[in-house]
């Protein structure tokens, strides 16, 4: 093995920069760019790795303190506003669209921003529930498995029929008594899957049976706190009725032409369709008894379409006054808004039939009072106030669909109605809970009025109330009246009793007096909460109601200061005393916080409040916590420490941040912020001495890095501590801490062994070494310009790392340890320079410490022979025919050093240099565009001055010609 | 093809055994058989054979529309035979095919009827005194109907002292078949609607609206030999169980 000497091409950097640099491209201003926050300018460079790559990142890095992170929740995600205006000629030609689209619908059918069924559905069977026992009477036919087999003549199909009837005569009554409420609803759900078999199994029969005894379910009112449920749940199985019939009938009309176009006319009907159309009709008006005649009708509706045009608008007023024949009002109700849920899916424009139905329901209100109904309450024991409260999900969905896109005279005129009715309780909460916000709020006072006027012993009046809160939280009752409004308000509030009802409304009112009045009126609503709820800790129920009082504050006083001004929000936080809760809130409060301080603070009660806040969040962290949760805490708590600023006054932000390492040690990504923090901090520090650091700031610099040594060893993230160590040891030699930026330089080399083989990332384990890798060359960089040790030997600090990587164990088929190797010829080329290519101001680096010394250059010579020899033999182990790409590939790269670091003016080098261009092309697995660019490189450089000797070498590299 | 109305004596009015064996001999109205294909082989596959009737009647007898009842039933059929050679069996198939009489001309005149039911108007009660007090009024539109149309009306509870537990709609066949012995006549159920569930609310009109059923109805049927009338009853049903009822004749038929 020959070991020769390594000869750096001298370099002059400024003007290879020159002639390398492309004009900088300036973003700009309206043109997107992911990082536009940041100031960047982008210099495109032809060849990476050429010059040192530190300066580039540091510029990007030291722009405002401003979290990209935080900007996210500013609502300026660049994400979403590049969505946003993706493809501004589709998204518009959507729009465009859609626009046409609607304003057909307009005519046709509902829009958007009608409130659909499907949005009430679970809010009713959450609502209405029991602990009573249930029956279910069904006179269905036992389920023998009766499946006609395709093939079947006729006359069996006809026995099998007159068989199931024959059952339904008999009486194979089912009762199904003592039945949980979620039995319940599991029968329910096994009758709507019985109904879907029974059709797919072409048992029309037996699916219509099932339907009729569904909706007979309907008629009885046994267990009456539950029927606004149980109508949610059987409407559902007519639905599927509804639905499979419209699309059995639709698909008879499919012939040779395909299937019915949307908005089809009877006449296209064929008459096999409309046959079997009619025969349903039929075999329904045949149906008994009247609830199930009407359900199964209007659930069919649909249906009507292919008969005749007007067979819906025809339908509808008998189905309407149909019910009228329905004796019990609970009863009669839902069948109306059943009705009316049907007729706004199927005709929305038949209007005066939702009118009809109301005015209908509202004759039939005395009957709420009549004895009959009386008496049923008294059997099932059920309270006044509880038993009207059933009717509101009937009444708020009929006014709903009246009150959509209806004008405003007809809402004044539906008011006038219920007013006459004698303020009825239930009507006015209903028309609260429908009509428009604005139209409510507009008269508020009226309402407030008609509220006080109400019965006491109806309908419950924080119902009333909280209705009233909701429509003003949403829209703005006249100015003049606000404060009125308010007050009025909040005395029928206070006086509420149970501590359940109180929270309710109380939370609803809260919203309408952040959104109108200052602090001052807030402090008294909340103190006025926090009476009512202390009390035998009635607070422990309400948490909910809590929490989310807390969120309309915060989402309304986004002045902090203010906030927290506030005498009695920090008294009503003390009120969530379940950790779990407590934690909720906090992160509310904080995420409020990053999303609407817009300036660094250091208003000692926000910092008081807010460390309070960040604490709790902390100290919920334990063993037990999901990463996912950390995380949240963690960034939440680093959003906050980036809004801590006290100006100029250092000393004071410094002994925050160590205030706050001792607050929040678990949580590690807050140290990390923290060190971060502190580095800038020492940056800030130098800024403002203009890089001289007088005694006093050299001393707070020290104290700095002196917080970041002790802290790093904390984190046990491997990776992290290099990171910081090396970002730490870059701060502290900038500042002139030479020592200590020395010592962190050791320690990050003394951390090296330590790195294990795999790391974990996001839950998956991952080869650590290409992080390794980066992190060593970012490490070779900065070791260029650390100046030495006067004590320790010539270039103490690279012969250790050198030591290290040889004694680090490389996975056994990598070849990252002589990439490394290659990446150190590097570094030395760069530091036998007579002026290296950067600097940190006020350090001297070895350049002028040793002024070109001989001696210096011979030791970097030896360590060059050294490294080099360590690369020769390195590849000489890859001579295996399974290793010979990697060889190849290895020459290049190692050629390509040589080419840009060497002075091949030596011979010896070039004569390396063409055996490794040999090497590489010898077994047929160099990349030809490679190598035939590689050429023309030197080509071109050939034509500069002082490059002639590359003339004479591209003629010594032969190029492979493809085999 | 046939056509035939069957009569059936009821045993409530001839006695069990009567009404067994001296059914009275079905009518043929109609009978006639044509010959659709000569003897000869039919080609394998597919072959459909298109025929014709004219529906003449027998002698002086009149197309009656088709009806399903109890003891009167008019029906027509389609009987197909195809006779085989000796080795095979002869093949059959019937089918019933349904006849509507041409519509009548000439409008139909609406005749409708006013009621109010109240204890007074009741007949054979027994003991007038332990009724309730109640007041129902009401209106048929029409009780000439046209049977494709529904029976419509309204019915008002103006009041009632017991609660009312339903009201409901009675269609009822009155068939009478005359033979030897005078005449037989029967009142049947034919289907029960109901239009009021549970205590209605008083003043609030009900409507009345009933589909004639297919098949069970056909236009009200006079001739010498057998009557087809239709009625139907109102029927108010109270908590304590007394039962109320009020009887319509109907008079259907097709326009």
């Amino acid at each position: 093995m020959v070991t020769f000497l390594k000869h750096a091409k001298s370099r002059n950097y400024t003007s290879e920069f020159e002639l390398c640099r492309q004009e900088a491209v300036p973003v700009e201003f309206g043109e997107y760019h992911p990082l536009k926050p940041i100031t960047v300018t982008e210099s495109k460079t032809k060849k990476m790795g050429r010059k040192g790559s530190t300066s580039s990142t540091s510029s990007s890095s030291s722009s405002s303190m401003i979290d990209p992170l935080s900007s996210v929740l500013d609502g300026t995600d660049p994400l979403s506003l590049f969505a946003a205006t993706a493809d501004p000629v589709t998204t518009a030609a959507t729009t465009d669209s859609t626009r046409k689209k609607r304003d057909k619908d307009d005519i046709l059918a509902v829009g958007s921003d009608f409130e659909p069924w499907s949005s009430k559905r679970g809010e009713i069977l959450a609502r209405y529930t029991t602990t009573e026992k249930l029956s279910i009477n069904l006179y269905m036919g036992s389920e023998k498995g009766k499946a006609t087999t395709p093939g079947s003549a006729v006359s069996e199909k006809v026995r099998t029929r007159l068989e199931e009837l024959d059952d339904l005569e008999e009486g194979s009554q089912k009762e199904l008594l003592n039945l949980t409420q979620q039995d319940y609803m599991n029968r329910i759900e096994d009758l709507n899957q019985s109904l879907k078999d029974a059709w797919a199994s072409d048992q029309k029969v037996k699916a219509l049976k099932i339907v009729i005894q569904c909706s007979k379910l309907l008629s009885d009112t046994t267990v009456i706190q539950f029927y606004p449920s149980k109508f949610v749940l059987i409407t559902d199985i007519l639905d599927t009725f509804g639905k499979l019939v419209y699309e059995r009938i639709s698909s008879m009309c499919m012939d040779n032409r395909g299937s019915l176009p949307d908005n089809f006319t009877p006449e296209s009907v064929n008459d096999t369709a409309k046959e079997t159309c009619l025969n349903w009709f039929f075999k329904i008006a045949s149906i008994r008894e009247l609830v199930p005649r009407f359900y199964v009708e209007a659930a069919i509706l649909k249906c009507n379409k292919f008969l005749s045009k007007t067979g819906i608008s025809e339908c509808l007023p008998r189905l309407t006054s149909m019910i009228r024949g329905v004796g019990d009002p609970l009863v009669a109700v839902y069948a109306r808004a059943y009705l009316c849920r049907v007729g706004m899916e199927v005709a929305p424009h038949l209007k005066e039939n939702l009118n009809k139905n109301f005015f209908d329901c509202l004759l039939t209100f005395k009957q709420m009072h009549g004895d009959t109904v009386q008496n049923q309450l008294v059997v099932q024991r059920v309270e006044i106030p509880l038993y009207l409260t059933l009717y509101s999900p009937a009444i708020d969905w009929i006014l709903q669909c009246i009150a959509y896109r209806a004008p405003e005279i007809l809402l004044t005129e539906m008011m006038e109605r219920c007013k006459k009715l004698g303020n009825n309780a239930l009507l006015l909460n209903s028309v609260m809970s429908a009509f428009r916000a604005e139209f409510i709020a507009a008269r508020s006072m009226d309402f407030i009025g008609m509220i006080k006027e109400c019965d006491e012993s109806g309908f419950p009046k924080h119902l009333l109330f909280r209705s009233l809160g909701l429509n003003l939280a949403m829209a703005d009752p006249p100015e003049c009246d606000r404060l009125q409004i308010l007050n009025e308000a909040w005395k029928v509030i206070t006086k509420l009793k149970n501590p359940q009802d109180y929270i309710n409304c109380a939370e609803v009112w809260v919203e309408y007096t952040c959104r109108h009045f200052t602090k001052r009126e807030v402090n008294t609503v909340l103190a006025d909460v926090i009476k009512h709820m202390t009390p035998d800790r009635a607070f422990e129920d309400a948490y909910p109601q809590l929490q989310s009082i807390i969120q309309k504050v915060v989402t309304y006083f986004h002045d902090f200061s203010v906030l927290f001004s506030v005498e009695k929000f920090l008294p009503f936080l003390d009120m969530f005393q379940k950790e779990s809760v407590r934690v909720e809130v906090c992160k509310c409060i904080m995420e409020a916080f990053i999303k609407y301080q817009q300036e660094a603070t250091k208003d000692p009660v926000i910092l008081n409040a807010l460390l309070h806040v960040c604490k709790t969040m902390h100290d919920s962290v334990n063993a037990l916590t999901l990463e996912d949760e950390k995380r949240i805490l963690a960034s939440l708590i680093n959003g906050f420490i980036k809004m801590v600023s006290f100006g100029r006054d250092f000393e004071q932000q410094l002994s925050f941040y160590v205030e706050a390492r001792s607050m929040f040690c678990n949580l590690e990504p807050v140290l990390v912020q923290l060190i971060h923090s502190v580095n800038q901090l020492a940056m800030e520090t130098r800024k403002l001495m203009k890089g001289s650091h007088s005694r006093k700031t050299a001393a707070f610099v020290r104290a700095c890095v002196a917080f970041c040594f002790i802290t790093i060893p904390s984190l046990t993230s491997i990776f992290a501590r290099l990171n910081l160590y090396l970002n730490s040891g870059q701060v502290a030699l900038a500042n002139q801490c030479l020592s200590q930026a020395d010592a962190f330089f050791k320690a990050a080399v003394s951390l090296v062994p330590e790195v294990p083989k795999m790391i974990n990332i996001d839950g998956k384990m991952r080869p650590s070494e290409p992080f390794l890798l980066e992190f060593l060359c970012n490490f070779f960089s900065t070791l260029l310009i650390v100046p030495d040790h006067p004590e320790q030997g010539v270039l103490f600090l690279v012969r250790g790392l050198l030591n290290v990587i040889q004694d680090y164990t490389w996975e056994d088929n990598s070849d990252d340890k002589v990439r490394i190797y290659t990446n150190v010829l590097h570094l030395l080329s760069a530091m036998t320079q007579e002026t290296y290519i950067y600097h940190i101001d006020k350090v001297d680096s070895n350049d002028t410490l040793y002024g070109g010394d001989s001696k210096f250059l011979t030791e970097i010579n030896k360590l060059c022979e050294t490294v080099i020899a360590q690369i020769l033999d390195h590849l000489k182990t890859l001579g295996q025919e399974e290793t010979l790409k990697r060889q190849s590939q290895l020459a290049l790269y190692f050629f390509n050093s040589i080419l840009a670091h060497g002075d091949l003016r030596n011979n010896k080098l070039n004569q390396l240099s063409v055996n490794l261009w040999n090497l590489a092309q010898k077994h047929g697995f160099a990349d030809t565009k490679t190598t035939v660019k590689t050429l023309e490189y030197i080509k071109r450089q050939s034509k500069q001055p002082e490059m002639s000797h590359f003339t004479e070498l591209a003629l010594r590299l032969p190029l492979q010609s493809r085999t | 093809m046939e056509g035939s109305v069957n009569l059936q004596l009821s045993a409530k009015s001839v006695g069990v055994f009567e009404a067994f064996y001296n059914s009275v001999k079905p009518i043929q109205v109609i009978n006639s058989t044509i010959e659709m294909v000569k003897p000869g082989k039919l080609p394998s596959g597919k072959t459909e054979i298109p025929f014709e009737f004219p529906l003449h009647m027998k002698g002086n007898k009149v197309l009656y529309e088709t009806y399903h009842g109890v003891f009167v039933n008019i029906q027509y059929t389609l009987r197909c035979d195809m006779r085989r050679s000796l080795l095979a069996k002869d093949l059959t198939k019937t089918c019933e095919f349904i006849v509507h009489s041409a519509p009548q001309k000439g409008k139909l005149m609406p005749s409708p009827v006013d009621f109010t039911i109240t204890p007074e108007t009741l007949q054979n009660v027994k003991e007038r005194a332990s009724l309730p007090k109640f007041l129902i009024k009401g209106h048929l539109n029409s009780t000439n109907c046209i049977i494709t149309q529904p029976l419509t009306g309204e019915l008002v509870v103006e009041n009632a002292e017991a609660a009312v537990k339903s009201i409901e709609l009675q269609l009822v066949r009155v068939e009478t078949c005359g033979c030897a012995e005078g005449y037989a006549r029967d009142a049947t159920e034919i289907q029960n609607i109901q239009i009021a569930d549970g205590d209605v609310c008083r003043n609030l009109p009900i409507p009345i609206y009933m589909v004639f059923p297919r098949l069970f109805t056909c236009p009200t049927l006079e001739t010498t030999n057998f009557k087809v009338e239709f009625e139907v009853n109102v029927v108010v049903l109270l908590h304590d169980d007394h039962l109320i009822t009020e009887n319509f004749p109907l008079k259907l038929c097709r326009v």
